[in-house]
């Protein structure tokens, strides 16, 4: 078994794939560098991402996966689970080694896993789709934060590009410390300085906010009290639905 | 100020939460003109109620005033409650701001009847109208169809909303005539006929010509109370049928009657809603959406009720053993659909997957069925040898006692003695 140390990074993980190849090794342990305990007996071998290297892999992957697949791949990879990388490093061996379709065959240990993972990061983009709560401040700018499990802000982009194109807005991640702006215009990546001090609670400071923002939030509240049914009260399905680690954020688990 | 606004909210929100719908799939209304909003393809559940409903879209009732006497429904007539109205402004402020604030996918907007159909039918469109026009909102619209409405206005709500709905509320027409006699079944039909035919024309029109407007694109759905009335789960689910099949309709909500009134007809106030029977009908009814199944082998008059202990699959499946077991390996789709605990995603994934390998009980468990239930149905590639079959009693006694369902321990509408 030999042993390969990547950066990280999906171009890292595709060139891993390329040098196996290009090494010829049979059995490949891959890790990823934040995750490598250094071995005296087993230096290991460091793979440096390439673009080029990278592309190739891909692109010989694009040729044998649907759309469908390709995207699994990546929302898998946005998983960060350690485990995932080894996954998808064999998964790729695997269907370069054999003819398209085999992504079908789901008794492929690595098939499932994938397909697996990528659902729960599917599921949870989803659910970041639902549990963002905007909030409108002084400057017009609608504003949020999250934390999700996974790093699942590369695939909110294009839904919330989509659907409030007329609205300026942020969507921050506190806990990879980067977010979302949209200007109008297009989406790009931004990292904000004074975003820590907010972790704690859903609220902006009320200084930042609209004067009409405590309004909302009230009736939405009010709302979400109304119309709820007390003689069908269901604790575990709400808590099931929406879990508890959610809450912080959830301006109507406030009131 | 803001004491008037919320006070209204608090009454209209509550008349409007015992109309169960809420999806906001299906509709296909894209954000063309960089206006606000996006309803394409699948729905989004913004939060839960502590009942464990999905909050999807801003349920209001335009008023809660009504000129009918419906023994079922808190807004009647003849109960002294408070009663509210919101303005055309309000309801296109609430929407747009819960909106733009991620809160929402979009309005259901149902109300009561004052006055008559067309004085109310009216201004539910002109609400939508401005929704869609002046803030160019395409945000999912779910409109109530009021009784009675003209053809016309019908025809203006349909360029307007994604889904409209109108409802049965109860299973029969001798249902309906006891609590309501001033409705009818008949009533309902027409209007979900009307505007069904026009869902087709404009379909057939839109395939010849691209730029034809759309016309309630997530289609019609329509409700019924359960538990109000003494009629059987086979009354309720025939007539479901009867409409999923007539009038196309995308979705038949089943709601549990919450006991809002001290009249003698009705359930008395503090009874506990039929839960579980809500939750039945709701299987049988996905059995014959998605699993094949036909109306008449879920209930039938030897079996005119869904059973409370066992879902409505397994339920079919221990009543008819001489189709199992199943080999897994060579069953036709269809058949592996019919598998207790085997659901569709499941059984695409062993249809895909057995062409690659024969499927062993290792791989049947990472698949992700219900082992435990699916087992008894089928047979794999390690199938113990089994020398003799079991009867259907033995096998639901199985499965009952390795399950850890919600109900069967602690049933809901039986108080524990001790």
């Amino acid at each position: 078994m030999e042993l390969y140390i990547f950066d990280g990074s999906l171009e890292g993980l595709l060139t891993a794939v390329f040098e196996c190849y290009q090494r010829k090794s049979q059995a490949v342990k891959l890790v990823s560098e934040a995750l490598h305990v250094p071995d005296v007996f087993d230096p290991g071998y460091r793979v440096i991402s390439d673009r080029e290297k990278g592309k190739r892999v891909w692109k010989g992957l694009c040729k044998k996966l649907g759309k469908e697949w390709q995207f699994r791949f990546y929302k898998a990879f946005l998983s960060e689970q350690p485990e995932v990388y080894q996954h998808l490093f064999n998964f790729a061996r695997y269907v370069i080694d054999h003819p398209a379709g085999v992504c079908e065959n789901f008794a492929q240990p690595d098939v499932l896993a994938i397909s697996q993972t990528a659902q729960k990061v599917h599921r949870e983009k989803h659910r970041m789709e639902a549990f963002v709560r905007f909030q409108k401040t002084g400057d017009g700018i609608y504003y949020a934060h999250i934390e999700p499990d996974f790093d699942v802000l590369p695939l909110l982009t294009e839904h919330f590009q989509n659907r409030y194109a007329d609205q300026r807005w942020i969507i921050y991640d506190l806990k990879r410390k980067y977010g979302l702006y949209y200007d109008l215009e297009k989406t790009e990546e931004i990292e904000l300085d004074a975003a820590p001090q907010m972790s704690v609670t859903n609220a902006l400071p009320s200084g930042l906010l609209d004067p009409k923002e405590q309004l909302y939030t009230m009736l939405w509240q009010d709302y979400f009290k109304s119309t709820n049914i007390q003689a069908r009260k269901n604790t575990r399905l709400h808590v099931r639905h929406v879990p508890r680690r959610y809450w912080k954020y959830l301006s109507e688990k406030q009131g | 100020m803001y004491e008037r606004i919320r006070e209204k909210l608090g009454i209209l929100a509550d008349a409007a939460k015992y109309d169960v719908s809420c999806s906001s799939s299906g509709s296909n209304r894209k954000n063309e003109n960089k206006g606000i909003g996006d309803s394409e393809g699948t729905g989004i559940c913004h939060t839960y109620t502590e009942d464990g409903r999905c909050v999807s879209l801003l349920k209001i009732l335009l008023t809660n005033h009504c000129i009918y006497d419906c023994a079922f429904c808190v807004s009647r007539r003849s109960n002294d409650i408070k009663r509210a109205a919101f303005t055309v402004e309000e309801v296109v402020e609430l929407t747009m701001n819960f909106y733009r604030r991620n809160y929402i996918e979009g309005l259901f907007l149902s109300s009561g009847i004052f006055k008559d159909a067309d004085y109310t039918m009216e201004r539910l469109v002109r609400i939508v109208k401005k929704l869609r026009q002046e803030e160019r909102f395409n945000g999912y619209i779910h409109l109530k169809t009021i009784p009675g409405a003209s053809d016309e206005l019908l025809r203006e709500a349909g360029m307007y909303a994604d889904r409209m709905s109108i409802n049965l509320e109860m299973p029969t027409e001798t249902g309906l005539k006891l609590l309501a006699p001033e409705k009818s079944h008949a009533e309902v039909k027409k209007p979900l006929k009307y505007i069904q035919n026009n869902i087709t024309q404009f379909e057939s029109e839109k395939a010849l010509i691209k730029s034809v407007p759309k016309f309630v694109p997530a289609g019609q759905s329509t409700q019924i109370v359960v538990g109000a009335t003494p009629e059987s789960d086979k009354e309720i689910l025939y007539t479901a049928n009867a409409f999923y099949q007539n009038f196309s309709l995308k979705r038949v909500y089943y709601s549990g009657y919450i006991p809002i009134s001290n009249d003698v007809r009705l359930p008395v106030i503090g009874s506990q809603p039929p839960l579980i029977r809500e939750n039945r009908l709701y299987q049988a009814d996905w059995l014959m959406r998605f699993y094949g199944f036909k109306v008449q082998e879920i209930l039938n008059d030897i079996h005119p009720n869904l059973e409370a202990d066992v879902d409505p699959k397994l339920s079919w499946a221990l009543r008819n053993l001489d189709q199992f077991p199943i080999d897994i390996n060579t069953a036709d789709y269809f058949m592996i659909l019919r598998v207790p605990g085997i659901g569709v995603s499941s059984a695409l994934k062993i249809v895909q997957a057995r062409k690659f390998n024969r499927l062993y009980e290792s791989h049947l468990r990472k698949l992700g069925i219900a082992f435990r239930k699916a087992r008894h149905f089928i047979r794999y590639a390690d199938s113990p040898v089994q020398l003799k079959e079991y009867e259907a009693g033995h096998i639901k006694g199985l499965i009952l006692s390795e399950s850890k369902s919600k109900y069967q321990k602690n049933p809901l509408n039986q108080l524990s003695l001790f």
